[in-house]
């Protein structure tokens, strides 16, 4: 009961930190000199067409006014229309947002499962060869931008060993499988197409472990350093006292604790990735809203920009959710509030 | 004769940290028998929880290191046992309570889990069952007099206070049936209206089932009150050990008088005086004696010589130049 | 019953001579923090003297040489040309000029208006002024900082300016948060309150009381955020959206060597390496400068 109080409470918040952020950047795009009609319709449209299309898209209406349409659409889920794509941006985000998904949900699998994994790893083996390894990849991991890895798996697995396809979803020559979800992977495993599916997993390979190294660096350095510290701690040393055996302090005790830390960045983290995705779906040419996004926004495609804003919103609100239910799954302190004084 | 429980013989036991090399212990001498209450003293710092550490060999191994001395229970030296036969005097026969009430139970874990956990595995040679596990563990929780068991094995220790919690110590402490229970400084983070609630608890469950005690304070008055022997311990050596009464009867050892004289009296003799200076920085301990840079008697060669034990009456032993009859 | 053993101690009043010995002697435990000082320092260094240390520095600016495009790694030049001919190693120094500078200001500009903002949104909790900081704080941070930069940059004419102050924008709630975080707590503590009984102005309650609480985690907040910054920035220079040519930056240069890899490899990677040196320098300094600030308050 109390987490769908908790739940709801987010969502309500969410909704409305959601609307302040529409109209925020509702005011920053419509401060844009430049004319949206004109810029669609092209230099040598005549006059008029162009002033009926501005009638069309309420450009002459007070900004208030013009958010009303938007709002209004954006409830019924139409989110205007695409000057870029010449269509309406609600198709053009069906059409990309699962790639996107897909991507990042890769991402976030590797980055937590492996970056824990890592971490632990490390700890165990602290200040032998593999903890060193892992400190300096991870200070490096952390340092390097997505699009820098980016280039470099493009440099070396795409080019110079040319073991792993460079561009898009799926290899021409590959049958797309039908389409039930949306993710290339989970589509072909429906459809039993198993040369699909391997094909798909190698065009996702490096766009995931490209967003995905840099927090799969951090996720291992604070594993890592929550481990040590709670090593330290008294209840380990306590449980050893108690004959429990040492597998299974590691394995139940240590880590259940030490992983709170870890999780609870793994939202933040999520986040960033979410942001250097639009580079890495833009340099493997990747069909996501991402690279969507980026489109419209060097081509001023406002009515784009606000829907593609508002669909990562969303998509970073529900993983902080799901993030902030797991803590407070994992940590009773959390759940049951503060602390009573000793 | 009671048989000798605990003998240890010259223990010296050290930290490797970032700046060299921290000798803690510099040669302990402990024992005592079965049965025995034997109190440890000493201001923080001194070394006391690395000795309870050794003694149950829980001391993180990478930055300490022991390079010398025997730990013998019951006849046999902890140092050298087997990784098997520790975890059987783990399960059997040594206990231990900690000091830091937050970070002695895990916050992650309930108490039903963390208390039936441990019950399980001091009786892991007899494999009990669930039910038989959880009726202990309430009877546990009972013994140590918390109302409404059944409830607290449901609950974290974030909501339990710092007098339940340390109950719950005990009682996973003394669950164990342990021939020895190793108790440091048990009541030091409680607020002083539980303290002594807490601290006849412990008197009487010790007392009941004939517990072997060490009970490390820094508290003279406790030890007062609770021990039979004791062991003044200053910078990594044991000093003086007397019967208690003795000892605070008749001090010998200047850093014991010390300790005697910085106890407030109740007859308002004066404020009480303290001891000049600080504990030793164990990176670069003082030789010879390491009480010396703080001795009031201090002499020649208390700078020169480590001061072995000197026999001073019905076993009452102090390690100072002064008593070099 | 407590024993005082140590009655006669000298009194504890470190000069700020004393603090900083101690800072560096805490500092300098972790060598991987000296490394990043030493780093930063170079960085700074060849930031500040780059029209004189370069090889080349005509070619930081509009300069054409076809005949010596495209020149790998060599001894004339040690990071070797780009396609117009011009000195990578050149324009890699006044790219850390530009990176140092775009850190800076957007630093200078956030982190006063972020802890301002925290420090009053902390303070005056439970009222509507907490609500409606934490309420606009809370818009902004709900979308990856980079998305609402590059949206911000890309309405604005891209120049070096404006992507200064997209990144900007996108900053300094991050500030508001943590000090509202340390301000929120603070609240209620004694001294607090003793100084509002005594008829404290809030000013002087906010800027003398619990600013200096703040010091610490915002200093080194702000030593990890010219990372961050710098790496932000090149990703909005990566896509056209910064500095503009012929201006060495290092997220452009790398992006339009990014077009001719993997033959010209180092008119990419040079650049990419710059920015990993200069962010790591910083993270790891930033570490460092945060563990010495843990030991001085314990």
């Amino acid at each position: 009961m109390r987490i769908v109080k908790y739940i709801l409470k987010r969502l309500l918040h969410s909704i409305l930190v959601l609307l302040g952020l529409s109209i925020l950047v509702f005011i920053i795009a419509r401060v844009v000199p430049g004319d949206p009609a004109r810029m669609a319709l092209g230099p040598r449209a005549p006059e008029e067409v162009v002033e009926n299309f501005r009638e069309e898209l309420h450009l002459n209406d007070p900004i208030y006014i013009q958010y009303y349409h938007w709002i209004k659409g954006a409830v019924r889920g139409d989110f205007g229309y695409s000057i870029l794509t010449k269509r309406s941006v609600t198709s053009d985000i069906k059409d990309f947002f699962p790639a996107t998904l897909e991507l990042m949900l890769l991402t976030g699998v590797i980055m937590s499962i492996f970056g824990i994994l890592l971490g632990i790893a490390s700890a165990r083996n602290a200040n032998k060869w593999p903890d060193n390894v892992v400190r300096v990849f991870s200070y490096l991991g952390v340092c390097t931008p997505a699009y820098v890895f980016a280039i470099l798996f493009l440099l070396i697995f795409g080019y110079l060993l040319n073991i792993l396809p460079t561009i898009g979803r799926l290899s021409p020559a590959i049958d797309q499988p039908p389409t039930v979800t949306g993710l290339m992977t989970i589509d072909s495993l429906i459809a039993g197409n198993f040369r699909a599916f391997g094909d798909a997993l190698k065009h996702l390979i490096m766009p995931s472990f490209a967003l995905a190294l840099g927090p799969m660096a951090q996720e291992a350095r604070i594993t890592r350093s929550s481990m040590a510290d709670n090593l330290q701690r008294d209840f380990i040393a306590l449980e050893r006292t108690q004959a429990i055996p040492e597998r299974t302090i590691m394995s139940k005790y240590l880590l259940r604790i030490s992983v709170i830390p870890t999780v609870s960045v793994l939202g933040l983290d999520f986040a960033s990735q979410l942001g250097w995705a639009f580079l890495v779906e833009l340099i493997f040419n990747w069909p996501g809203l991402s690279r969507y996004g980026i489109q419209v926004i060097l081509n001023k495609d406002l009515n784009g920009i606000i829907a593609v804003i508002m669909v990562i919103g969303v998509m970073f609100l529900v993983v902080n959710i799901i993030v902030d239910i797991i803590v407070s799954l994992l940590d009773p302190r959390i759940r049951l509030g503060a602390e009573r004084s000793a | 004769m009671k048989k000798k429980l605990l003998d240890i013989q010259n223990l010296e036991v050290g930290f490797t940290v970032y700046g060299g090399y921290l000798r803690v212990l510099n040669g302990v001498y402990f024992d005592m028998v079965e049965g025995e209450k034997v109190g440890l003293v000493g201001e923080t710092g001194c070394g006391k929880t690395t000795t309870a550490k050794s003694i149950l060999k829980i001391l993180p191994v990478p930055p300490a290191r022991t390079t010398c001395g025997t730990i013998f229970f019951k006849g046999k030296n902890i140092l050298t046992m087997s990784k098997n036969e520790i975890r059987n005097i783990h399960s059997h026969e040594i206990s231990m309570i900690f000091q830091d009430l937050t970070a002695a139970l895990n916050p992650v874990f309930t108490i039903g889990d963390q208390l039936m956990t441990a019950i399980k595995y001091s009786n892991f040679r007899y494999g009990m069952s669930k039910r038989e596990v959880r009726k202990k563990a309430i009877q546990a929780l009972k013994e140590v007099q918390l109302p409404d068991a059944e409830r607290i094995l449901e609950n974290y220790p974030v909501q339990l206070s710092g007098g339940m919690r340390q109950r719950i110590c005990i009682a996973m402490a003394l669950a164990t049936r342990s021939t020895l229970l190793v108790a440091d400084e048990p009541t030091t983070s409680l607020d002083v209206t539980i303290q002594d609630q807490v601290l006849r608890l412990l008197g009487a469950l010790i007392q009941e089932k004939d517990t072997s005690t060490i009970l490390i304070t820094h508290s003279l008055g406790l030890v007062r009150e609770w021990t039979q022997r004791v062991y003044v311990m200053y910078a990594g050596v044991m000093v003086e050990t007397a019967n208690t009464a003795e000892l605070f009867k008749n001090p010998l050892h200047p850093y014991t008088k010390g300790l005697m004289a910085a106890v407030p009296k109740l007859t308002g003799e004066g404020i009480a005086a303290g001891i000049e200076g600080r504990i030793p920085d164990y990176l670069h301990p003082p030789s010879g004696c390491r009480f010396n840079p703080r001795c009031p008697e201090a002499m020649d060669i208390c700078k020169k010589e480590k001061p072995p034990y000197f026999d001073c009456g019905d076993s009452h032993k102090t390690a100072c130049f002064l008593y070099r009859d | 019953m407590r024993i005082a053993t140590t009655a006669a101690e000298k009194p504890l009043a470190p000069g700020i001579r004393e603090r900083i010995r101690k800072g560096w002697y805490t500092f300098s435990q972790n060598p991987l923090s000296v490394v990043g000082a030493v780093i930063i320092f170079l960085v700074v260094f060849i930031a500040f003297f780059a029209p004189f240390i370069s090889p080349y520095p005509e070619h930081a600016g509009n300069f054409v040489d076809f005949d010596n495009a495209s020149q790998p790694p060599g001894k004339t030049h040690l990071f070797g040309t780009d396609v117009f001919g011009r000195d990578i190693l050149t324009r890699v120094f006044f790219g850390f000029r530009l990176s140092l500078i775009m850190g800076v200001v957007v630093i200078s500009l956030t982190a006063p208006v972020g802890v301002t903002l925290g420090l009053i949104a902390g303070y005056k909790k439970n009222t509507w002024v907490e609500t409606l900081i934490m309420r606009i704080t809370d818009i902004f941070v709900a979308v990856p900082p980079l998305i609402l930069a590059l949206a911000v940059a890309a309405i604005l004419t891209p120049n070096i300016f404006n992507s200064m102050m997209a990144v900007s924008l996108m900053w300094w709630p991050w500030y508001c948060r943590m000090v509202y975080g340390i301000a929120s707590s603070l609240k209620n503590e004694f001294y607090i309150q003793s100084a509002e009984v005594t008829g404290a102005s809030t000013l002087h309650i906010l800027f003398r009381e619990i600013l200096p609480n703040c010091y610490g985690p915002v200093f080194t907040k702000v030593s990890l955020d010219m990372g961050w910054v710098i790496l932000l920035a090149s990703a909005l220079s990566f896509v056209g959206l910064g500095a503009q040519p012929p201006t060495p930056d290092l997220g452009t240069m790398v992006a339009d060597g990014g077009k001719y890899m993997p033959d010209q490899w180092w008119i990419a990677v040079f650049p990419a390496i710059a920015i990993m040196f200069v962010v790591f320098g910083f993270n790891v300094m930033g570490d460092g400068i945060r563990d010495m600030l843990e030991v001085e308050k314990g």
